[in-house]
């Protein structure tokens, strides 16, 4: 269950780009520029127009990971806008991810824990009202469980973040190595897979 | 839409709607009236907007304001946020069961219930505009300020596992047998710690998503976005390169070999197994051992007896140090697919880390046979080294929170004290009889 936000897979699309605008000089209206060159997450956070950094948000609450707004700059090259465009992607791909794994193991773990309760024979709540728990030693065998049945799912996580970091540092140091100079201009520019 | 918004803090409005409620069951309910429809005025205005969700609230009256104290803003952690959401749901439950029966007035009971209707619903918007502007309030420019460089290029190197592994290495450096040379000695402190904040940075660029869903990490400076991933890198590339130089050209190859074998080992083989095989435990305690013999190969040029032994001591320190901190990371490990032997074999786990603290006091029993230090050393490390095995023993039979953590406090402190306890009792060079005696 995709907690109400729209995951993008794809690339932001030119209609957007051009909403967005370089430099923020085209943007209209404050909802459609965030609207689109926001991540994926249903903040409408519109970074003020003076500034000329990226801007990075409070962790999202279902997959913790920190949102980044790129900035796009007014001269802003086809392999820098390739960067960003795959720094971005790179981060609705993990939002989906974490989202959905940090609910189903929430989900998983009240299943098993009231699996357990009922086992034991006690109610969901102690007697003082307060919701009953299980000992990290009884929740042991649900982390191994947990672990060992998605195991493959981390795997093929892990085989497309591999191959995502390693294209962002190509990317990037395609970015910098051509033009050294352009390295002062934007140090929060760059490679990296966040 | 037409009314230009003006700014307020959700928290002063809400505020203010908790007071009017206290005061209402303290008071006679005319005067919470009367307030009211002071306050009404300024809300038929306000109630235009709440039901366009995501709008600025306008601003109440002084005097209301002055009735109350804003709380100041919390600062944007995770925990807070999702407690601060809950309490404020919490008191939208609370606000709704406030009948219209306590407002006892002599007519109009529609208009009771219509207010409080409005009230209610003018929280829940209030409460979710705050959240908004809450929201918006923690974003910050990814800008860096040369002020905050320096701590955060420190947390990024793990400055202080990085000042333990230099020690290691200084303690390898210093029992290795020989004539001390003090800038042969610098070269190689210098050009270790380099290579770790090299290593430490590669790792937490690789991590980010990983670290930002375990407690321990999550405020690490990538994650939260301190510094950008360029700059991690760069300034990784920017340790391993003088590091490695200095270890290669300044001390001798062999040093500088270990040197770049310690950082490959460290992230592009226990990083990545980290999340594939329990192996990665192995791996790491190789990785600890290796700086100890980075000390010696830069003293003798050679990797001796000694060199081997040392390593031996910090390998084995790793697993009741590593599967102690472990045994309390099970959630988080398990949630970000960590594959750990405290998760996925528990029994062993605590075997191993029985095992090892076994194994020290073996190794330090080896270290005069090795002429590395004299007899006196096994004999007064023996009380550390039952203690330690005495608790790695209760961790094997409790295996609960309690015994991990004592068992890791202690592996805290035993390593360094080992290490100074080695360093006195080095054997002499022959003919030097008082050099090496420990000091009582």
């Amino acid at each position: 269950m995709a907690p109400g936000r729209t995951v993008r897979g794809t690339l932001v699309p030119p209609l957007c780009r051009a909403v967005t605008g370089r430099g923020r000089q085209l943007a209209p209206e404050r909802g459609a520029e965030c609207g689109e060159a926001a991540p994926s997450r249903v903040s409408r956070f519109c970074p003020p127009r003076k500034s000329c950094h990226d801007w990075i948000g409070p962790p999202d609450k279902y997959s913790n990971l920190r949102p980044v707004h790129f900035y796009i700059p007014e001269d802003e090259s086809p392999s820098e806008q390739k960067l960003r465009e795959l720094r971005q992607e790179t981060q609705e791909w993990n939002q989906q991810f974490w989202a959905n794994q940090n609910l189903t193991f929430r989900k998983e773990k009240e299943e098993f824990i009231h699996s357990r309760l009922q086992a034991k024979g006690l109610g969901l709540r102690a007697e003082t009202g307060q919701k009953a728990t299980l000992n990290a030693e009884e929740m042991a065998d649900f982390y191994k469980e947990f672990l060992s049945k998605n195991f493959q799912k981390h795997m093929h996580y892990n085989r497309v973040f591999h191959v995502l970091i390693r294209s962002s540092v190509e990317t990037g140091t395609s970015v910098i190595l051509p033009s050294p100079s352009s390295w002062e201009k934007w140090p929060w520019r760059g490679c990296g897979a966040s | 839409m037409a009314a230009s918004p003006h700014t307020l803090s959700s928290r002063l409005l809400t505020g203010c709607v908790w007071y009017l409620e206290r005061r209402a069951m303290r008071d006679s309910p005319h005067k919470f009236m009367h307030l009211f429809r002071n306050v009404n005025k300024q809300w038929i205005t306000f109630q235009h907007f709440t039901f366009l969700k995501r709008m600025y609230v306008t601003q109440l009256n002084r005097s209301l304001n002055q009735q109350v104290k804003p709380k100041p803003e919390p600062v944007a952690s995770p925990f807070l946020e999702k407690t601060s959401s809950g309490q404020a749901k919490a008191e939208i439950y609370e606000m709704k069961p406030f009948s219209p029966s306590s407002l006892s007035l002599s007519g109009k009971p529609n208009e009771e219930e219509v207010i409080e209707l409005e009230s209610a619903s003018i929280i829940e918007a209030s409460v979710d505009v705050g959240k908004e502007i809450k929201d918006e309030k923690q974003w910050k420019e990814m800008k860096l300020r040369a002020d905050d460089l320096p701590g955060i290029l420190a947390r990024l190197s793990k400055i202080k596992l990085t000042a333990l592994v230099v020690s290691t290495t200084s303690a390898g450096f210093a029992l290795a047998p020989g004539p001390f040379d003090w800038f042969c000695f610098l070269l190689t402190s210098v050009g270790t710690g380099l290579a770790s904040c090299a290593a430490n940075s590669i790792n937490q660029f690789f991590e980010v998503p990983f670290d930002s869903n375990m407690n321990r990490t999550k405020n690490r400076p990538l994650v939260r976005g301190q510094i950008s991933p360029l700059l991690a890198v760069s300034f990784a590339t920017c340790c391993a390169v003088p590091g490695v130089a200095l270890l290669t050209w300044g001390v001798n190859p062999l040093t500088g070999a270990l040197g770049v074998l310690n950082i490959f080992l460290y992230t592009c083989c226990y990083t990545p197994l980290k999340r594939i095989s329990i192996a990665n435990t192995w791996v790491g305690a190789v990785v600890g051992a290796i700086p100890p013999v980075m000390g010696w190969t830069a003293a003798t040029g050679s990797l001796d007896a000694g060199a081997f032994l040392l390593g031996g001591i910090l390998y084995s320190w790793q697993f009741p140090h590593f599967n102690a901190l472990s045994w309390g990371l099970r959630e988080d490990y398990s949630r970000g697919g960590y594959c750990m032997m405290s998760v996925t074999h528990p029994a062993l786990c605590r075997r191993v880390a029985l095992r090892h603290c076994l194994a020290l006091i073996g190794l330090c029993t080896a270290a005069p046979l090795l002429d590395v230090t004299t007899w006196t050393f096994p004999a007064i490390s023996l009380p550390i080294n039952l203690y330690i095995s005495y608790l790695g023993f209760r961790f094997y039979a409790d295996a609960d929170r309690k015994s991990s953590r004592k068992l890791f406090f202690c592996s805290l402190w035993h390593l360094p004290l080992l290490l100074l306890l080695m360093l006195t009792c080095k054997q002499p060079p022959g003919g030097e009889g008082d050099k090496g005696e420990p000091q009582s």
